[in-house]
């Protein structure tokens, strides 16, 4: 593996390019598959799970590489150090249960095309293919996971039957295995407390909202994660036109009409909020991640609204990943404890500011 | 200050807000009676991995649906995958399956609560895979010859181990 190459910037998904990446930051797909033949991860033995691992090595990096991806790197995550694992949870190319798993079950990770493609293997399911985008990229990236999803079948054995689809360990996926999630950065909402509607109104259509790292994680710096729960009964195109004809369009919709209505109606306190983060993250000299988090997303709508100019969006998109424990520590190439960290993040935030 | 449930005398320790056709309705329950809503109204969503425990919790000594017979129930306690050996009951525990096989074992109980868990849908819908016709007898031997060349790896018997290690490497290569 080569942190030292994925150090050079963010992933593509946080270029804050693509289209709404005002408001979309990335299109992530992720499907669930499990191979025949084998017990699924949970209760399938050491010996078993090296096999498993050792087969889908072998058949990914097999397949010649302009097939599946450009340029595909293997991670045995088990032998990889612990901070390294942490940057791969960090740049949302691996998840957190399967950066820590405790009793050391075998697995590893495929990380293709500019981290765009990544699939962990022995997971909570033996395959979990993911395809990570900026800005609203739905449909492309339904398109690429799909084709590799096809390529692979050609090289394993999917568990599948006709009624239940592909079979997951766990029920709640099985089906389709496909998870549709988008990653909105709603600060509008927020300050205008409408957030608690929209989480509602996503309830309601059997959304789950999450944070910026997933299951359990908080909200940080105004990142939701939005993403389908039902994947048995529907179509991988319905699930996936649900999201692109009413979700997202009705989130950004409403988060613009909150925005606008804070440049009208409360122009004076937005922009103190917006030139107050840009103030602390250009002069504070001990900053911790959360509250980096908060300020880099008033910059960001201040950015995006074109309130403040002495920043372009992309420099704070990449901050949102490189203040990260892991990214920080591997950029200031030293093991640090949190209040050490909490001064190193500062001064990189000043420097690539372009503050002293 | 505290809030009783609705439905009785308990505090209320689940509230929600709904908006139905501009309506606004509130709702204040304990544990139990939101537990039971989360079951019997549709309307009030819950994230699926909540609505699986819960129904899994609350099933717990109810082996079965109401709809099935008491005998149904009694079987489903002793129900047991025979390829893995996972019980039903372990399953409700970890809410994991433990080999693809569950899902023919479980069938019945599962697609209650598969119902349940995916907006009523019973059935899958979506992308077949190209080789699925041949896929299942395919399923059924891998995991035969999976089964044997392991029992054969712990009966040290290596001569059959490696003829069944070249079958199995035979049958896998026909996929690609």
């Amino acid at each position: 593996m080569t942190p030292a190459r994925m150090l050079e910037g963010a992933g593509e998904w946080l270029r804050g390019s693509g289209p709404q990446s005002d408001i979309v930051i990335s299109s992530r797909i992720r499907l669930a598959r499990n191979l025949a033949g084998f017990p699924f991860v949970n209760s399938a033995n050491r010996r078993q799970c090296d096999e498993i691992l050792e087969l889908t090595r072998k058949r990914i990096t097999g397949i010649s590489e302009k097939r599946l991806a450009d340029r595909v790197i293997w991670v045995p995550v088990n032998d990889a150090p612990p901070i390294d694992r942490q940057l791969l949870v960090e740049r949302h190319l691996i998840s957190r249960p399967f950066a820590s798993a405790k009793n050391g079950t075998p697995r590893g990770v495929a990380i293709g095309n500019d981290e765009t493609f990544a699939v962990m293997v022995n997971e909570e399911d033996h395959l979990r293919l993911q395809v990570l985008r900026s800005g609203m990229q739905l449909g492309e990236a339904f398109d690429q996971i799909n084709r590799i999803d096809n390529v692979l079948e050609e090289h394993l054995d999917y568990a599948y039957a006709r009624r239940f689809g592909y079979l997951s360990a766990c029920p709640t996926n099985v089906g389709t295995g496909i998870r549709v999630s988008v990653m909105v950065h709603l600060p509008a909402l927020k300050l205008t407390g409408e957030i608690e509607k929209v989480k509602r109104a996503a309830n309601q259509m059997h959304l789950a909202i999450r944070g910026m790292f997933g299951e359990g994680s908080e909200a940080q710096g105004d990142l939701f994660q939005v993403s389908n729960q039902t994947t048995l009964g529907k179509t991988e195109q319905e699930i996936l036109g649900d999201f692109q004809h009413t979700v997202v369009p009705q989130i950004v919709a409403y988060e613009h009409q909150a925005r606008q209505l804070l440049m009208q109606q409360r122009t004076a306190q937005l922009d103190d909020r917006i030139h107050r983060a840009w103030g602390t993250l250009t002069h504070a000299r001990v900053l911790g991640t959360d509250e980096v988090l908060q300020l880099l997303s008033h910059v960001r709508l201040g950015v995006n609204l074109g309130r403040l100019d002495a920043v372009d969006i992309r420099t704070v998109n990449e901050l949102f990943l490189l203040t990260q424990p892991a990214h920080l520590q591997k950029l200031t190439d030293e093991a640090m404890n949190p209040a050490a960290r909490r001064v190193a993040r500062a001064k990189m935030i000043r420097q690539r500011l372009g503050a002293r | 200050m505290k809030r009783k449930c609705d439905l009785c005398s308990r505090p209320a320790t689940h509230h929600s807000v709904e908006i139905v056709n501009g309506q606004k309705i509130e709702k204040h329950l304990c544990a139990f009676h939101a537990e039971q809503e989360g079951l019997t109204v549709k309307a009030q969503h819950q994230p699926i991995n909540e609505l699986l425990t819960n129904f899994v919790k609350l099933n717990a000594g109810v082996d079965a649906e109401p709809d099935e017979s008491g005998t149904a129930g009694g079987q489903a306690k002793e129900l047991a995958c025979d390829q893995c050996g996972i019980t039903y009951a372990q399953f409700r525990e970890s809410t994991l399956l433990g080999c693809p096989r569950c899902y023919t074992v479980f069938e019945k109980p599962l697609g209650n609560l598969l119902e349940r868990a995916h907006e009523g849908a019973t059935h899958h819908i979506g992308k077949v895979p190209a080789r699925a016709g041949v896929g299942e007898q395919r399923q059924e031997q891998l995991t035969r010859l999976r089964r044997r060349l392991h029992d054969a790896v712990d009966a040290e018997d290596y001569e059959l181990a490696v003829k069944l290690r070249d079958e199995l490497t035979t049958l896998e290569d026909a996929a690609s």
